[in-house]
């Protein structure tokens, strides 16, 4: 019963981490500047990946894989969210300018002065 | 099921892909290349699982913390093209 | 499936490393190209080499790669729109010839091809038996081939040196006190203008955001450290060894050095320790094969290492594996500190 439970659950996670990876995916290529873009990149560092290896904990045969398992989300956790502060940061000194509506038309693009 | 989740994240790279290729600017490259990193690590992970060994997750393991160095790399060269900077001169060394 | 989605995405990336124009996009799809590759390696169940490609392309040649951008200051490849008739023919017979050559290989995983029937299955059938050591290609690498891997160490050495050479001397920061840089607080130092940029939106809070990245990136650090030491000890078990080791806990300083600046990671590992530790490392491994001919044996056989062969092979695999782990991570600190070290004011 337990077994069987605890099989479900798991795999309701990867169905949704995989969801999330597809959903941040789509919208890292349909929103309109790189700050928007974060937050579907943030979708699939955070979301998908929790909820992925959170079911691939739920199915491990031992604790040393779940540890791994573990430490590789408390990693992901750690060091994404760091680096995308400082990419935004870089963007914000690069003179990358935030997409506020209708001012600049998304199909052009994002406002920028780097290539 | 395992193989399931995988061609989903496979896909996601591919569309992650895309947004590194197109760009527009340096940023959204860097941001492709972190999140194309978080799903190679997934990947990886998966594939553990698929193939009954799951024993090979110290490669994603180094993924993700080898992954983070290259991305502060890219990002501190696109910000002062330049990665060595000194302590002293405070904005040099921030990234 | 996954093969063949994994190869598409590499065929996609080395495309746009072609199409690609900007050099520091190329060298970023160079590191995504590295995980693919590597993610392809585990797939096919070679795990040791993902494991080196993990290590080593997607960090250490990314941030090379960078350094070296940084040191020629392009960052755009110039247009050549010449076409050239005899390249593109070179290319095109010589990849012809490529493939025919593939034509005369035996089938995948047929038994009786060449590799599988010369000395792989000695290695397979006797090599836990033999040196004790549950990893074949660590077995392999450090004790039935270790003259090609002396040889290796001995290269990783020699491009060390040659960095030193070459770009080791002047035009270098000065190496950084850390006791005043740490105290003195120069993170707290009031803004250089025109620096940073007053104009730049969402800039005010600087000095508090500033400290995410340092906070974030130093606790990361003994992480990496330990997981270098966990490598080189697990090498003989599972996927590691003394090469990734060593580039993992080289990563560790260049994750402080990009941090902090390359002066007080100087400050942590002068240049004098790291030359001595480069030449350690070959001096180590050539140390255990002299070593197994002053007791009686041949140049580099670990056997006679202790009474009983077994124990003197698993002896001489963790010290050869522990020269090679110090000498690659000298190597590469020794090229990032270089590379990245030159004071972009004296180099023109």
């Amino acid at each position: 019963m337990v077994a069987v439970l605890l099989d479900g659950l798991s795999w309701l996670c990867l169905v949704a981490g995989v969801l999330a990876a597809l959903i941040g995916g789509i919208g890292l290529l349909r929103l309109p500047d790189v700050f928007s873009r974060m937050h579907a990149a943030g979708l699939i560092d955070t979301l998908a990946a929790g909820l992925i290896i959170v079911g691939l904990v739920l199915q491990s045969p031992s604790w040393t894989v779940a540890v791994k398992l573990i430490l590789i989300i408390v990693f992901i956790l750690f060091t994404s969210p760091t680096a995308t502060h400082a990419l935004a940061r870089a963007a914000l000194h690069g003179r990358v300018l935030p997409w506020l509506g209708d001012r600049s038309s998304p199909s052009e693009g994002a406002p920028s002065s780097k290539a | 099921m395992f193989g399931f989740t995988a061609l989903g994240v496979l896909l996601a790279m591919a569309l992650v892909l895309v947004r590194g290729l197109a760009g527009p600017t340096v940023y959204d490259r860097i941001l492709a290349v972190n999140a194309f990193g978080t799903l190679t690590v997934l990947l990886i992970a998966v594939h553990g699982f698929l193939s009954g060994r799951p024993d090979f997750l110290d490669i994603a393991l180094v993924y993700t913390l080898i992954n983070f160095i290259a991305l502060i790399a890219v990002t501190k060269f696109a910000k002062f093209a330049h990665l060595g900077g000194p302590f002293e001169q405070r904005s040099w060394s921030d990234v | 499936m996954i093969n063949i989605s994994l190869l598409m995405i590499m065929v996609a990336t080395a495309l746009g490393l072609v199409w690609l124009r900007n050099l520091l996009a190329v060298v970023m799809f160079s590191g995504i190209f590295s995980l693919t590759a590597a993610s392809l390696w585990v797939v096919l169940g070679a795990v040791d080499v993902a494991f080196t490609e993990a290590s080593v392309g997607a960090g250490i040649a990314t941030v090379l790669g960078l350094a070296s951008l940084a040191l020629t200051r392009t960052e755009h490849e110039k247009r050549t729109r010449v076409f050239h008739l005899p390249a593109l023919i070179v290319v095109l017979v010589t990849g012809a010839a490529l493939i025919y050559g593939t034509l005369d290989m035996p089938g995948w995983g047929d038994p009786d091809a060449p590799i599988h029937t010369h000395v792989a299955p000695r290695y397979i059938e006797d090599s836990l038996a033999e040196t004790g050591v549950p990893n074949i290609v660590t077995s392999v690498l450090a004790s039935y081939r270790g003259f090609d891997t002396l040889g290796e160490t001995t290269v990783i050495f020699t491009a060390g040196v040659g960095v030193l050479v070459l770009l080791g001397r002047g035009r270098r920061y000065p190496v950084a006190n850390p006791r005043v840089a740490a105290g003195g607080g120069p993170g707290r130092a009031p803004a250089a203008p025109g620096s940073e940029g007053a104009a730049v939106p969402g800039d005010s809070g600087e000095m508090r955001f500033k400290a995410i990245l340092r906070v974030g990136g130093k606790l990361l650090i003994p992480p990496i450290l330990l997981f270098a030491f966990y490598t080189q000890a697990h090498g003989e078990l599972g996927p590691g060894g003394g090469f990734q080791a060593g580039v993992i806990f080289a990563s560790a300083f260049i994750l402080y050095a990009l941090l902090f600046g390359v002066p007080m990671a100087r400050a942590v590992a002068p240049a004098s320790v790291l030359r001595g530790t480069l030449a350690l490392g070959v001096l180590i491994y050539a140390g255990v094969g002299i070593a197994g001919v002053l007791l009686g044996g041949n140049y580099l056989d670990y056997s006679v290492l202790a009474h009983d062969p077994v124990h003197g092979q698993e002896l001489g695999i963790i010290l050869i594996e522990l020269g090679v782990g110090i000498t690659v991570a000298s190597a590469m600190m020794t090229v990032f500190f270089v590379f990245a070290g030159q004071d972009p004011q004296q180099v023109d």
